[in-house]
């Protein structure tokens, strides 16, 4: 790189370059699983249901994909004094997962029993 | 309560995604709440255009099926508050869209924003149907060319027949955005003149876009060019159709580079 280079804004050929190929690492990766997101959400919420209340809207799921590792975020509101009882549809969701996943997790396991 | 508009074409690689990025930049950089919506289930690029690629969780066909809530699905716009992207599915088909599914994200929509753009795929199949199933104005998307503007006229078709407003005997309001126009090829005779792609298609016109490479770079960068470089010519044509979308008087102009002596001293530079 010359000396001017240094003080050159990239161009944007290169960073389409990069962008390209970050995204198709991911989508590479991500190609066999393409529903891991809503499973690891679905497991991640069996596990705190069991000790508190939450209402499956209240939850903000967010993924970032950088170099080489992706960055899951859950940002799941707990209501003050909410106990450990199961909204109905979530109950019935977490039968279904651990149905799918047959010789379940501890965590949805205990919720289908 | 929502505008719903769909950027269609027929052809592909015309300019409906780079149209809708820039469409809904330029109507989010005016104030209005705006939320576009790529319908190229397998073949999402929507996402890419907008710089959003690495922030997608959840897609349109996750929000049809009760994966995810819709408002769980918006990606915000890091750059302009009130712009929000839904996201096609890029692993699954088509077919997981049920029309009922579709109507309701859509009535959704309508409710949270004042304008929905809804980005077609290519084709006149199912998928581009959808696109346009539930819109209130059509942007049809042509390039001076012969292929491209037969396709247009069927797209033109489409929207006269299959979409909702068709079928309840309304008209559907239709305009022509021509994009990559080269005013010195159509000047010398070597490309279709606007007025002769109007005589064919006969349907208004919103906006001449001509061919710059401010487009390819806004594309590179990931970000609408309306909001990379709002000076440049294609920005300033987008964003007048904007404005006429809104129902402002705008007068018809072909946008040319505005080159000041330094422009071109660092032109090379700057490419």
């Amino acid at each position: 790189m010359s000396i001017l280079g240094l003080f050159q804004k990239r161009s944007s050929g290169a960073v389409a370059r990069d962008r390209l190929q970050l995204i198709l690492a991911h989508e590479r990766a991500e190609s066999g699983r393409p529903d891991l997101v809503i499973q690891l959400r679905e497991e991640i919420l069996a596990v705190i249901a069991n000790h508190v209340a939450v209402e499956p809207d209240k939850v903000k799921v967010t993924l970032e994909r950088g170099e080489g590792v992706s960055t899951l975020g859950l940002d799941i509101e707990l209501p003050l004094g909410a106990s450990a009882k199961l909204d109905a549809k979530l109950a019935a969701k977490l039968a279904e997962v651990a149905a799918n996943k047959g010789s379940a997790k501890p965590a949805s396991s205990k919720k289908a029993a | 309560m929502a505008k719903v508009l769909v950027v269609t074409s027929g052809k592909g690689g015309v300019g409906k995604t780079t149209t809708t990025a820039a469409l809904g930049a330029a109507l989010a950089q005016g104030g209005q709440s705006v939320c576009v919506v790529d319908f190229d289930v397998g073949l999402r690029n929507l996402d890419l255009v907008m710089g959003a690629e690495r922030r997608v969780v959840y897609d349109l066909i996750n929000v049809v099926n009760g994966d995810a809530k819709l408002p769980q699905a918006l990606i915000k716009d890091k750059r302009l508050e009130t712009l929000h992207l839904l996201p096609a599915s890029q692993t699954r088909d088509k077919d997981a869209l049920t029309d009922a599914g579709v109507a309701r994200v859509m009535d959704e929509l309508r409710d949270k924003f004042d304008w929905v753009i809804c980005d077609s795929p290519a084709g006149i199949e199912r998928g581009a149907q959808l696109a346009m199933h539930h819109a209130d104005v059509a942007v049809v998307v042509t390039n001076p060319e012969v292929s491209s503007v037969r396709d247009s006229d069927r797209i033109i078709g489409l929207l006269d027949s299959k979409t909702a407003k068709a079928e309840k005997g309304e008209d559907m309001e239709k305009h022509l955005i021509l994009t990559r126009y080269d005013p010195m090829r159509a000047d010398r005779g070597d490309m279709l003149k606007t007025e002769d792609v109007l005589d064919i298609l006969s349907i208004p016109l919103l906006a001449i876009i001509p061919e710059s490479q401010e487009v390819l770079r806004a594309s590179n960068l990931g970000c609408p060019v309306t909001l990379n470089n709002p000076l440049c010519a294609p920005a300033r044509a987008y964003a007048d159709a904007a404005r006429r979308l809104k129902g402002e008087t705008v007068p018809m102009s072909l946008p040319v580079e505005r080159k000041s002596f330094l422009d071109k001293l660092f032109m090379r530079r700057a490419a």
